[in-house]
């Protein structure tokens, strides 16, 4: 059934649970706040989430940030072992250098300061602007750039690789790192060698639908799907008649497996992620078919994750992310963390 | 005809484009649906009605003072790639024009070249790469042309919107190879692309704001 446009009261075309389009962010982060007073403070301008105990004195601070509409990421993964601020963009889109730059200073406890960037344009100039200011401010940063979406042809006529799943596991290991008391440069070298050894690929069933635009980021058909497709609606690499599971995991697990490449004998973590509109007893369904694919390639899943830690808003769909494991990392990923989204101890 | 461009005209460029990107919220939003994230036209409006806010309440008379007000509320307002890039032309075209109350054709062309020079270092795209340079580029070098051709400056502006026009209009069979749309490899062509045409409307705005 189609609808005028902004027929209903939140001004698009679709039912979205919000009060106004132009209060999402300002609004969730309300209520982050609320829920969440024990483990993060909210700064509302410029907008940032903290941890409570921030700057954590001679601990590296790591913060992250990027469009809304990813949740939890970033915000979800602040606290004890993993971030110690977040900084939110309105809906898709980048955030600023100003918060960037208040988010770094609430974070220096004097040993330095890593923005982890997920590799899209906007992000990563917001990020350089922000690294510019901070840096005359005194504060000594570090960045590096997460770029393990192999959907994307890296090469000089693409923006290359996008920043997926793997910035979750990035955050989650840097974080216990810092927790650690290693250095700046420590931090920063295992950021970059996890983000070396993490690859991944993604898929929707259906569209998703920003409150400000109020119609659908593309359009499939009911038996069709987008394989290779980022985390901003943004349409993806092709657009094929709807698979079996074990069939789509398949084209979504083999370019992965063969750009690291991942072979006989690795351990890897295996991080099956929902988009938003996907429930569990479909990722695990994707799982069950992820495990069997590896086990006859002789890869050994030996860690995992699955649920929604990275999502398009109310997309349907799902992206697997392949970490090549080493004791270190198995190590920092086991390591205690305290966040709204991501506990263990 | 006027041969130079004021203050306050500045300040009417200002606002008219601000009025422009409200207006056209929509469509800048519809075209970055096709081959971008779908918020352009949203992220320009929030940028441009921050942008006025603090330029309305600057006293004086400095027209680069007003263009760096501009950009530093683009910069902490929209995000994206948009912020930084918009951003970045305003300040640029700032810093070409301090201290100055009003500009003739060289001091415009020479600002809008100061602009897209800091775009360029910032973004890093060439012309083609289905960008808002495609736009901003015949641009300044139409503004060039004219001065040269001793033309007055409202055909200068007309001419130099003219050529942004067209240069916005040849982006659409072009491939991206910077920003979002270029993970989209061949089918970002058929599509024309949001920052020209937000540049369009930009230099659109100064011929019916200085003309």
């Amino acid at each position: 059934m189609s609808r005028v446009d902004g027929d209903n009261p939140n001004g698009g075309d679709v039912k979205k649970l919000i009060n106004s389009p132009d209060d999402v962010v300002k609004e969730e982060l309300e209520g982050i706040a609320a829920a969440h007073g024990d483990r993060v403070r909210v700064s509302f301008d410029p907008a940032y989430i903290v941890r409570v105990d921030a700057p954590v004195s001679g601990q590296v601070g790591i913060i992250s940030g990027g469009g809304s509409g990813h949740e939890p990421m970033h915000g979800g993964y602040v606290g004890r072992g993993m971030l110690d601020a977040a900084c939110p963009g309105e809906v898709f889109t980048s955030p600023t250098p100003d918060q960037m730059e208040a988010a770094t200073k609430a974070v220096d406890g004097g040993a330095g300061v890593l923005h982890i960037v997920k590799n899209y344009t906007g992000d990563v100039m917001n990020f350089e602007m922000a690294a510019e200011i901070a840096s005359g401010g005194g504060t000594e940063t570090a960045a590096v750039v997460i770029d393990d979406d192999v959907a994307v042809k890296d090469s000089l006529y693409t923006a290359g690789r996008r920043g997926v799943g793997g910035t979750v596991l990035a955050e989650k290991i840097c974080g216990a790192a810092a927790e650690q008391g290693k250095s700046l440069a420590e931090v920063t070298e295992l950021c970059q060698r996890v983000n070396g050894q993490v690859r991944s690929m993604g898929m929707a069933l259906t569209p998703c639908i920003t409150p400000g635009a109020g119609t659908p980021s593309f359009e499939l058909g009911d038996d069709e799907m987008e394989i290779g497709i980022g985390i901003h609606g943004e349409p993806g690499r092709e657009r094929l008649p709807l698979e079996p599971a074990a069939k789509i995991v398949e084209r979504l697990t083999m370019p992965i497996v063969e750009d690291l490449p991942f072979s006989e004998g690795d351990k890897v973590l295996a991080f099956v992620n929902g988009m938003g509109g996907t429930p569990l007893i479909e990722l695990y369904i994707v799982y069950n078919e992820l495990n069997k694919l590896l086990q006859g390639r002789g890869i050994t899943i030996d860690r995992n994750l699955i649920g929604n830690y990275i999502t398009s808003l109310e997309m349907a769909g799902c992206s697997i992310t392949l970490l090549k494991l080493d004791d270190e990392l198995t190590a920092l990923w086991d390591a205690p963390v305290d966040t709204i989204a991501l506990r263990w101890s | 005809m006027a041969s130079s461009i004021s203050y306050d005209q500045v300040m009417a460029w200002i606002h008219r484009f601000a009025d422009v990107t409200i207006e056209q919220r929509e469509e800048l939003t519809r075209l970055d649906t096709a081959i971008g994230d779908a918020d352009h036209g949203t992220n320009m409006a929030r940028g441009m009605r921050a942008a006025v806010e603090r330029v309305d309440a600057l006293d004086g008379d400095d027209i680069g003072a007003a263009l760096k007000a501009v950009g530093m509320a683009l910069v902490s307002k929209v995000g994206g790639a948009a912020g930084p890039l918009y951003g970045t032309l305003f300040l640029q075209m700032g810093n070409a024009t301090g201290g100055r109350s009003e500009l003739d054709l060289a001091g415009w062309s020479e600002a809008l070249d100061a602009g897209l020079k800091g775009v360029v270092a910032r973004g890093k795209a060439e012309p083609e790469d289905k960008t808002m340079v495609d736009a901003l580029t015949p641009a300044v070098q139409a503004l060039e042309h004219a001065q040269n051709d001793g033309a007055d400056l409202s055909a200068a502006l007309a001419q130099s919107a003219e050529a942004a026009h067209e240069g916005m209009e040849k982006t659409v069979p072009l491939v991206a190879r910077k920003g979002r749309a270029s993970y989209l490899g061949e089918r970002s062509a058929g599509h024309q692309d949001p920052g020209a045409t937000s540049s369009y409307l930009l230099l659109q705005a100064a011929v019916d704001s200085f003309g």
